[in-house]
């Protein structure tokens, strides 16, 4: 993706706006760009990256990108190396013109940090001193005038939650970009130390010129970048080999001496915002307990904090189990009504299927998950902006960390159990492409709410009618759930210790004080995330279910006229049907017949020999197929298999007791026990959601991750299937 | 001298030296982790193996076992309603 090409004009000035984690630059980027923020990704990296117009006057307008935000701007990573090329204009990337710095006035002295290496890289800056509205309540007083005077960059008092200081902060961009030397200001401090100085001439030396353009200054802060964060263990990209050899040099160098590079820079930098701090920080009165450390003497209690956390995530699964529901059967209840629409408008004929059962159905199976993604994503947005989501990580963390996931990823876990697709859209939480990777892989074997249809027909087809069991039905499913929570577990620890081997990382977790969510801002990301799904997964999720619907009724079948939609199952056949629905319907035979000469009939029959082993026939293979769509669509494809109405559901006797009587050639029966169990336990472990797979497409630009997920996923299922009916009949099982 | 783990919550101490991977240093060392910066030990929740520690006005969390490589000393804090430290120098 083209930076110039982000929906703004490319001759417009370009501004840079950067900060701490929590300092709340997402509010004050959104409100400076209104609705013309545009999300896209890095070059080469899935990181996310805001572009938006910022208007300044009447006539004039920039454009302005978020880099992410960062404590320092020194890195171990290729993304964490995103802020200095973002900044310097290093690589793919324009040399801003201006940087805003949004900085967090009641945590003034760790943000400066950030402030003196913007400084150092000669950039004109403009100080954002955003929550200025909450530093009486830490006791202290900020002097904006004493600051901007200390730093010689304009510095604007903001509040951006309550809109204060917009507009000046606008004004102030403005001239700025008119005169950008006012912003320009010398390095702070000095490097001392003959040694030191001479680590930094080495290195600078060593420099590719264009990093750093003309710029001596740049080149000076481009060294100590380099001194600090490359070593021989980084993930950094696009190193030269020489800078690589001489830093390793001067690292050696140093420790002979019983120097560390690291401290000295840090401690120059720390060392000028402790000797300057006084001047523009007061301090008033001691402060009394903060709001924070009451909240937390609850959310963080050893015992209380954990019973807080429970009730709180209960919520959260229950709403994205349950709450979506009315929701989805809107959309589903509309997509029907415009389906039946369209099929009286247009002719009778392929093309009317086409539309009817090809497209408004496919654009019914993407809308479906809209619900779930915008609740998970209200969720996730107001634990992120009030700072939960830091304690989520806290208390999570020994659980998570002991199957090498991190403490964030608990929540996608969690929604993994209504289901995978947003759990997977959420995964974003995390920092680290590996913990990201590693969540999106294991996500999947939860048990998600689609697959409880399946297993509620394979449960009621292991128990009699008559033999009344709720308990060991009850226990079954109990079961399942427990299975596929292990299984997620191990896999997490073997791929996380295998292919997705990464550095074990310390935990270092800044615990924001709490504030209020900012509404809009947590709306705003629910509706940007609504639409990244609808317009990359979507168009993606749209072609499968066109492509199924192509594999389920072609060939054409002569004997097979009757209407398509009896023909491909849709998902809303998990609602309750009329289970007195004669079996003995002319059409759905047909449509039976149809189907199981199509393409998907054919291929269910080629693959037989594959499942056999599993206990399963060549009719639930065509399920197993039809089930990619969506996995609850298996029990409305074997209705139609099973020469059934397609409203038959997994409680519907007729279908209980067809799928009961099901014989193999041989006469045995085809609906064993253990072919129930092996049935149950592939669909708990295979990879059967083509969304799913879209989304992990889209999340992570890659066929092969999509391809390993897929193929991991069937394996294992097969694998467990076997066992289970194989070592089942061993034993003496049928 | 002794190691950050096991500090009580609600004491403040002084960081005498920062140990443990150079990238764990380095970026404790940038949140202001210094050598010689006062800090306080907020929380210490050993079920869950990890401690809460403010410097220069900061809140961190991290994992008590790789606090070890954090080395502090006892200090005599004289902040008024900081921490139990005051309370026990009588101020």
């Amino acid at each position: 993706m083209v930076i110039a090409a982000m929906g703004t004009d490319a001759n417009l000035p370009l501004v840079a706006i950067a900060g701490n984690p929590n300092t709340g630059k997402t509010t004050v980027f959104n409100l400076l760009t209104g609705s013309s923020g545009k999300v896209g990704n890095y070059p080469g990296v899935t990181v996310e990256r805001q572009m938006g117009r910022l208007r300044l006057d009447e006539s004039h307008a920039a454009r302005l990108m978020d880099v992410p935000g960062t404590y320092s701007l020194s890195s171990r990573s290729a993304e964490e190396q995103l802020a200095i090329h973002a900044l310097a204009g290093i690589g793919q990337f324009e040399l801003p013109e201006l940087v805003i710095l949004v900085v967090d006035s009641t945590q003034l002295t760790r943000n400066l940090y950030l402030v003196l290496q913007v400084i150092e890289l000669g950039m004109p800056l403009v100080i954002a001193l955003n929550m200025s509205d909450r530093v009486s309540a830490t006791g202290t007083e900020i002097d904006a005038e004493a600051l901007a005077a200390e730093l010689g960059v304009p510095v604007v008092p903001l509040a951006a939650t309550k809109h204060e200081g917009l507009e000046e902060l606008r004004s102030v961009v403005a001239k700025t970009l008119q005169k950008p030397e006012v912003a320009r200001t010398t390095w702070r401090w000095e490097i001392e130390g003959a040694e030191l100085q001479e680590d930094v001439r080495a290195v600078a030396a060593t420099l590719p010129p264009d990093w750093y353009g003309n710029s001596a200054k740049r080149q000076d802060a481009l060294a100590l970048w380099s001194l600090l964060s490359i070593d021989d263990e980084d993930e950094l990209e696009h190193i030269p080999p020489v800078l690589r050899k001489v830093v390793g040099e001067r690292h050696r160098l140093a420790s002979k001496t019983a120097r560390e590079i690291d401290r000295e820079v840090i401690a120059g930098r720390y060392g000028w915002i402790d000797a300057h701090a006084p001047r523009f920080i007061k301090k008033l009165t001691d402060p009394a307990k903060s709001l924070t450390d009451r909240i937390d003497e609850v959310l963080l209690h050893p015992a209380g904090g954990f019973m807080v956390f429970l009730l709180a995530m209960g919520l959260i699964f229950q709403s994205l189990f349950t709450g979506a529901d009315p929701a989805i059967g809107l959309i589903e209840d509309g997509i029907e009504h415009l389906g039946n629409l369209i099929e009286a408008l247009l002719p009778a004929g392929i093309f009317n299927e086409f539309v009817v059962s090809g497209i408004i159905n496919g654009v019914g199976s993407v809308l479906m998950f809209l619900p779930q993604i915008l609740l998970l994503f209200f969720f996730i947005g107001l634990m992120e902006d009030t700072g939960y989501m830091a304690r989520v990580a806290m208390l999570m963390d020994r659980v998570m960390k002991s199957i090498g996931l991190h403490g964030r990823a608990f929540v996608p876990m969690l929604s993994g159990y209504a289901c995978a697709v947003p759990a997977i859209l959420g995964t974003r939480t995390m920092e680290r492409k590996r913990d990201r990777y590693l969540t999106m892989m294991v996500v999947p074997l939860m048990t998600c709410s689609a697959r409880l249809p399946v297993y509620g027909l394979m449960i009621a087809a292991l128990y009699p009618p008559d033999a009344s069991a709720p308990f060991a039905q009850g226990l079954l499913m109990v079961a399942m759930y427990l299975f596929s929570t292990v299984i997620a577990l191990i896999v997490a620890a073997v791929l996380g210790r295998t292919i997705l081997k990464g550095p074990k990382v310390p935990l270092i977790l800044e615990m924001p004080p709490y504030r209020m969510p900012h509404w809009p801002s947590v709306m705003r990301m629910m509706w940007q995330r609504g639409k990244l799904f609808i317009t990359e997964a979507g168009t993606v999720i749209l072609l499968c279910t066109i492509g199924m619907w192509f594999l389920l009724s072609f060939p054409r079948d002569a004997a097979a006229s009757g209407p398509a939609e009896d023909v491909v199952p849709t998902t809303d056949a998990v609602q309750v049907g009329d289970a007195e629905q004669g079996a003995a319907d002319p059409e759905i035979v047909a449509a039976g017949s149809s189907i199981r000469d199509s393409y998907a009939g054919q291929l269910g029959r080629w693959f037989e020999p594959a499942v056999e082993p599993l206990g399963f026939d060549w009719k639930i293979g065509v399920g197993v197929i039809g089930a990619f769509a969506a996995r609850e669509v298996f029990v409305s494809t074997m209705a139609v298999v099973y020469d059934l109405s397609e409203d038959e559901d997994e409680t519907s006797k007729t279908l209980r007791d067809r799928i009961r009587a099901q014989r193999r050639p041989d006469g045995s029966k085809v609906f064993t026990p253990l072919t129930c169990l092996s049935l149950m336990v592939f669909f708990a472990l295979a990879c059967q959601c083509m969304s799913t797979l879209a989304v992990v497409k889209r999340e992570t630009n890659s066929w092969a991750w999509t391809g390993f997920l897929f193929a991991y996923q069937t394996a294992l299922a097969w694998i467990a299937s076997f066992i289970v009916f194989q070592g089942g009949r061993l034993i003496g099982f049928e | 001298m002794h190691p950050l783990h096991n500090v009580r919550p609600d004491t403040c101490a002084r960081l005498l030296e920062v140990g443990g991977e150079r990238p764990f240093r380095r970026r404790l060392m940038e949140l202001g982790f210094l050598p010689g910066s006062e800090l306080r030990v907020i929380r210490n929740i050993d079920v869950g193996g990890v401690m809460e520690v403010e410097v220069r006005n900061c809140r961190v969390t991290l994992r008590q076992n790789e606090a070890q490589a954090l080395f502090v000393t006892a200090m005599d804090c004289t902040k008024p309603g900081c921490c139990d430290g005051d309370r026990r120098n009588g101020h």
